[in-house]
């Protein structure tokens, strides 16, 4: 019997692992449902950047409030985690505080350190709550953050404030105990608060506090592969597999290149048939299948923040398009054909696709192409490449472009310019 | 216009000379009037200059940006095969354009297709005269003038260029006041992406008039943009605040021609 708190520990343990794997395992089988894209170039530029933008936050800072706020609950975040690894040895072995053996009296120092961030991050967490639910920040009630993705940010502050406040009183309770030895800067001051027990009520109450804070934090790593928070993890990979070249570039489609060459080739037999060797190629993207597995990356990557949302011209003058929606329909269609091999075996057609059910066609045409959203995330997603496969399928699969562009093309197909001037009048503005 | 002959790539091939700098006009600068100010103003300046130039005329066609941005792949492969097979020919190696549209086209999309050239948008291309001593500017007309740049996506987000338009504005001496959005945040002008071509989607305003009050906040006399559609968006956002009287709208290169009095 003496050994079975390290048993229900090394259970715990092993299971919350074993769970999380498992769902990080679902969201990678996902993501690679995608179609292959090229990024295994230029390691170092994207370990830079990886280590500038997801590791170093900066481009957080473009919003110097949230991104200051943003980075004491991200420091404390790393921080605090070392204290992970002695509770996890601790409770393991049975040991307690095991690091305080090595530290000496650095030992107090560091967890003094500690404390002060955990009650940072408590302070930080009230002021994002009120920001988020009495503050009214226009891009935190967007019709896309109704429901679930509202309850999920405020579910997360909620876990984060219990955490710490775990932490603290663990520390605080001890302090009471006849043989502490440890005295910490914040749990110190609130002590007092747990004087009246009697020792063996306060040897409880420390347990009590170690356990919910061991399994707080165990519950929260398995809530996060259905929650945006999972952001904390996929931001790296996300910025080391985002696109490091000029924003402007657009792929070039590989396919139509051999088509247009081969339209362009005097020599080419015109009735050759088609080769036969693998699927019909389909232009742009009508599912979520369809786009990149970079795209799925960043759809799962995303934390719905919103700032994309609140740069887009397009949303700001009230339009429908909002790039994180586009990025939450994403996350949420390729979750559900995942569910659906789950459940099948293998992709049963569901009659849905993302663009229709998801992402409409209103929603589509109103984008200006203008790079705002790429350029305000911190995590480096990119909206607008979704964007333009779902309108290169929309343009040439269904045909389905608004009119007026259409009539736009047909001018630049036959005239060479977008609007109905002939070619031939190209160099008037010389002699005018 | 010209006191000046504008030869065409072809006419200088077959006198068997080669210019310096392909001046690729786009269709705007060719079609659209007020667009042409804009490419009679950069053509004064690079004869100003003795830069040897040419202009494609009628053998320049669509980059393809606008068809590629509205989802048609093949028009814009076509277009740009089509282009690179005339720039090719003529063994174009330099290119400067008044359009960060067909900027980013021919510098980011026509490499992979074959079209391998320097491209340089006017803002930049201006800047490298003036480095060598070939442009002096001075402020003229504009000296201690209050004005606002507002960076058009294509030049600015899509190619990371915000310093070139700037550099040459802090040669005529004006005072330059920046919008609440600039640079890396700059508000679009709402042209892009081939809307340009069509009604905006419904909302609750227009993406340019929005912009025009940005720029209009700056009690700016002159908004001087960098695109000729970008110009035609913010011209139209001003007229509708009803300030056309009091702002002017100008293009990077017109301000430099009316500096010089060209």
């Amino acid at each position: 019997m003496q050994f079975l708190p390290n048993v229900i520990f090394v259970a715990l343990l092993g299971g919350a692992i074993f769970w999380f794997s498992k769902n990080v395992g679902r969201i990678r089988r996902n993501i690679l449902l995608g179609r292959d894209v090229d990024r295994s170039d230029n390691a170092s530029g994207r370990r830079a950047n990886m280590l500038r933008v997801a590791f170093g936050q900066s481009k957080m800072q473009a919003r110097p409030i949230a991104g200051f706020l943003h980075f004491i609950i991200y420091a404390s975040f790393l921080i605090i985690n070392i204290e992970v690894l002695e509770i996890i040895i601790d409770g393991i072995f049975g040991t307690h505080r095991y690091f305080a053996h090595f530290l000496g009296s650095a030992y107090d120092v560091i967890i003094s350190f500690f404390e002060i961030l955990a009650v940072a991050t408590i302070v930080t967490v009230v002021i994002f709550w009120w920001r988020r639910n009495i503050g009214k920040l226009d891009r935190f009630h967007k019709p896309e953050m109704e429901g679930w993705p509202f309850k999920d940010a405020n579910i997360i502050l909620y876990i984060e404030v219990a955490l710490m406040f775990a932490l603290l009183n663990m520390n605080a309770v001890e302090e009471n105990f006849t043989s502490s030895e440890h005295s910490f800067i914040v749990s110190h001051s609130i002590a007092p608060l747990w004087s009246g027990l009697s020792d063996s009520g306060l040897h409880l109450m420390e347990r009590f506090f170690w356990w919910i804070h061991i399994a707080g934090i165990l519950a929260f790593l398995n809530y996060l592969p259905f929650s945006k928070h999972f952001h904390i993890i996929l931001a790296f990979p996300n910025t080391y597999y985002a696109n490091l070249e000029a924003k402007g570039r657009f792929a070039n489609n590989s396919t139509v290149t051999k088509e247009v060459k081969l339209m362009m080739d005097p020599t080419a037999d015109p009735f050759a048939a088609p080769p036969s060797d693998g699927p019909i190629e389909k232009f742009g993207a009508k599912d979520a299948m369809d786009l990149s597995w970079v795209n799925l990356l960043n759809a799962y990557t995303c934390t719905e923040c919103g700032r994309c949302t609140s740069e887009c011209p397009a949303n700001l003058t009230g339009k429908k398009l909002s790039p994180r929606k586009i990025m939450m329909d994403t996350r949420d269609r390729i979750d559900e054909i995942g569910k659906n091999i789950e459940t099948n075996g293998e992709f049963k057609e569901d009659g849905k696709t993302l663009l229709g059910d998801y992402i409409t066609q209103e929603e589509l045409w109103a984008c200006t192409s203008c790079n705002a959203c790429v350029q305000a995330c911190p995590v480096d997603i990119d909206p607008l490449n979704i964007i333009m496969q779902l309108r290169n399928f929309a343009t040439m699969e269904e045909s389905s472009a608004p009119a007026e562009l259409n009539a736009m093309m047909t001018n630049v197909e036959n005239n060479g310019a977008p609007w109905p001037f002939s070619q031939m009048d190209r160099a008037n503005w010389i002699n005018e | 216009m010209t006191t000046f002959s504008v030869p065409t790539l072809a006419q200088m091939n077959a006198s068997g000379q080669a210019p310096e700098v392909l001046f690729w006009v786009g269709c705007a600068g060719s079609f659209d009037d007020r667009a042409k100010k804009i490419t009679k103003a950069m053509a004064k300046i690079l004869h100003h200059c003795g830069v040897s130039f040419a202009v494609l005329g009628t053998e320049e066609g669509c980059t393809g940006d606008p068809a590629k941005r509205a989802g048609n792949e093949f028009l814009f492969q076509m277009q740009a095969m089509m282009n690179i097979e005339v720039l090719n020919g003529y063994g174009v190696k330099h290119i400067v354009t008044t359009c960060p549209h067909c900027f980013n086209t021919l510098k980011n999309e026509y490499p992979e297709l074959g079209g391998e050239y320097k491209v340089e948008h006017h803002s930049q291309f201006l800047n490298g005269l003036l480095k060598e001593g070939r442009l002096k500017v001075e402020g003229g007309q504009f000296r201690g003038k209050k004005i606002t740049f507002h960076d058009p996506c294509y030049l600015g987000r899509a190619n990371d260029e915000y310093e070139a338009p700037r550099a040459l504005l802090e040669k005529l001496d004006v005072e330059l006041k920046e919008m609440r959005r600039c640079k890396q945040n700059g508000l679009c002008c709402g042209a892009g992406g081939a809307q340009m071509f069509k009604e905006a989607e419904k909302g609750d305003a227009e993406i340019n008039h929005v912009r025009a009050d940005e720029a209009l906040e700056t009690k700016a006399e002159i908004v001087v943009a960098g695109c000729p559609f970008c110009n035609t968006m913010l011209t139209d956002g001003v007229k509708n605040r009803e300030k056309e009287e009091e702002v002017q709208v100008l293009d990077l290169a017109e301000m430099i021609a009316l500096a010089e009095d060209l």
